[in-house]
Parts: structure tokens; sequence; C-alpha cells
């Protein structure tokens, strides 16, 4: 018979699971973010080279 | 630069130039572009070996049992808390006396990240506590300490917002950072200084640790892992704030119908 109230098994998963999870959003946030900006300022150096004047 | 014009009359090199050196988003650019995927892969590698060892093959402490293991997470947490408060504040000092482009960027983006390891810091150390003292909080020296230093987070996130003009939020910001920094040695000496529950460090420059190899190599591997991650995350943060702030110069010279003369 397991006594999980006997154990600090729960504890563990529970400082692993909170860790793992905030790491990852930080994570996913950031490559989120960093996508987003690279493709509006691509968007916007391409548009800019279009406005410019040829020679 | 050349190497003449940073160097003074005397020939001593000046602080601020060689500052300024590393200061060009450009040149920051390209440094992220091969040190962000390097620390990515440092910090992969060392927290599975790191994590995984701690987690199922090093020994269960005499005294606390299972529950040490949670110190894999929680003295790096804490370790980093206190190391990204510094990294902070020395950000506040170049940004105050030499002016320096990044600074300020890069203390908006250490924030937010030194305020969810100071969070992950308390948290992991209330899932430790429980079963140890049967507290998930007591008003301890070293436990209260860190609360400060949470909470000296959430103002410097919140002065830099809360101006219009952003320049007086970055400026108000580095005061409170280097003002904040005092609450780093009371962290640290907190358990020599005061009768608490919370024990003294394991690990010192001064002393060999007090711990068995087969805990230190995982505590080693996970710290050097969670210290490449939190460098990682702060990279990729500045390097994505640089990139915004391209976009911004850009989108403005168009708004003033600038596009066409560059």
């Amino acid at each position: 018979m397991i006594h999980l109230s006997f154990t600090h098994w729960p504890y563990i998963a529970a400082s692993y699971g909170c860790t793992i999870m905030a790491v990852s959003a930080l994570a996913l946030q950031l490559t989120l973010r960093l996508r987003r900006a690279r493709v509006r300022l691509a968007l916007l150096e391409k548009n800019d080279h279009g406005m410019r004047p040829t020679s | 630069m050349t190497k003449a014009t940073q160097q003074t009359l005397a020939g001593r090199p000046v602080p601020g130039r060689f500052l300024h050196r590393f200061a060009n988003p450009g040149q920051f650019l390209r440094l992220s572009h091969w040190l962000l995927p390097l620390l990515c892969l440092l910090s992969f590698c060392f927290l599975a070996v790191g994590l995984l060892w701690g987690l199922l093959f090093s020994p269960a402490d005499w005294q606390q049992g299972d529950s040490v293991r949670i110190m894999y997470l929680h003295v790096p947490m804490a370790i980093l808390a206190s190391t990204g408060y510094a990294a902070l504040a020395i950000c506040g000092v170049l940004s105050l006396v030499w002016k320096h482009p990044l600074a300020d960027l890069a203390a908006v983006e250490i924030g937010p990240v030194g305020a969810v390891v100071t969070a992950l810091c308390l948290i992991t150390g209330a899932l430790w506590g429980k079963p140890m003292w049967g507290a998930w909080w007591v008003w301890d020296a070293r436990l209260t300490s860190v609360l400060v230093l949470f909470f000296l987070y959430l103002g410097h996130i919140a002065l830099i917002q809360a101006f219009d003009d952003p320049q007086r939020g970055y400026r108000a910001a580095a005061v409170l950072a280097i003002a904040g920094i005092i609450d780093l040695p009371i962290i640290k000496f907190s358990v020599s200084w005061w009768n608490t529950l919370h024990q003294p460090d394991s690990i010192t420059l001064t002393h060999a640790p007090t711990m068995p190899a087969s805990m230190l190599i995982p505590l080693s591997l996970c710290m050097i892992g969670f210290a490449a991650g939190f460098a990682a995350l702060v990279t990729g943060r500045l390097k994505a704030a640089v990139l915004e702030s391209r976009a911004q110069q850009l989108m403005t010279r168009r708004s003033w119908g600038m596009g066409d003369t560059a």
C-alpha cells in the first residue's frame, strides 16, 4: 500500500512541474516574440526598399 | 573604433569607451546570432543531465530524505535571483554613468526573467519547507529578504512602465536597482547574522562543500544549466527588443515622410 502522505514525492513533483512550466512559458513567449519581431522588421525593410527612388 | 581611440593620453584604456564598443546594437545582433543557440544548447544539455541525475540517481539525504532533490532547483534559482539583480544594478550604473545604449534595454529584459526566477525560488523553497519545517512560510530573515528581492524586481518593472517618457522610467528604475543592491548582502549573510530556520550555505568560497560529490556534481550541472538558460533568455529578449526598436524607427521615419529620402 502506498502512503503518499508520508512521502515527499508530491512536493518534489510540484517543484519540478512549476519550474519546467515557468521556464517553458518564458521560452515559448521569447520564441513567439522573436519570430514576430523578425517578420515585422523584414516586412518594413522590404516596403522601405520599395519606396526608395531607383537611380 | 580603433585601438588608439580607446586609450587616454596616458595610454590607459577608458572603461566607458571600452564598454561602448559593445553597445552597438548591430554588433550585439551579430554576437547574439551565434551566442543564443550556443547558450540554448548548453542549457539543454546541462539541465537534461543534471536534473535527471538529481531526480533519479543522486542519493537521498539521511535527514531530509527525498525532499533534498528540490535542492537541484531551489539553489540555482536562489543564486540566479541574486545574480540577476546584481546584473540589473550594473545595468543601472552603465545607464546612469556612461549612458550605455543597450543598458536600459537589458535592464528592461532582465527584470521579468529575474522576477520569475525569484518567484520560483520562493515557490520551491515553500515546497521544500512544508515537509521539513511543517510550514509553507515562516518570517525568517532569509525568506523575508528574498521576498523583498522579489518586490524589488516587481518595483523595477512597474517603475519602467510608470512614466510617459521612457527615459524617465529608465532613470528611476536604474536608481531603484542601484539602491536595492543593499538587499543582496542581507540575503547572503542573513543566516549568519540572525538565528534562522533556514540552513546555512553548504557551498562557500572559503570552505570545502559540506555535501558529497554525488550531490555536488548534479547540483553544479544544474547551476551551469540554469545560468546558461537565464543568459539565453535575457540575450533572446534583448535581441527581440533591438529588432522591435529598429522596426519602430522605420515606422517613425515613414510616418514623418522620410522613407524616400533615406
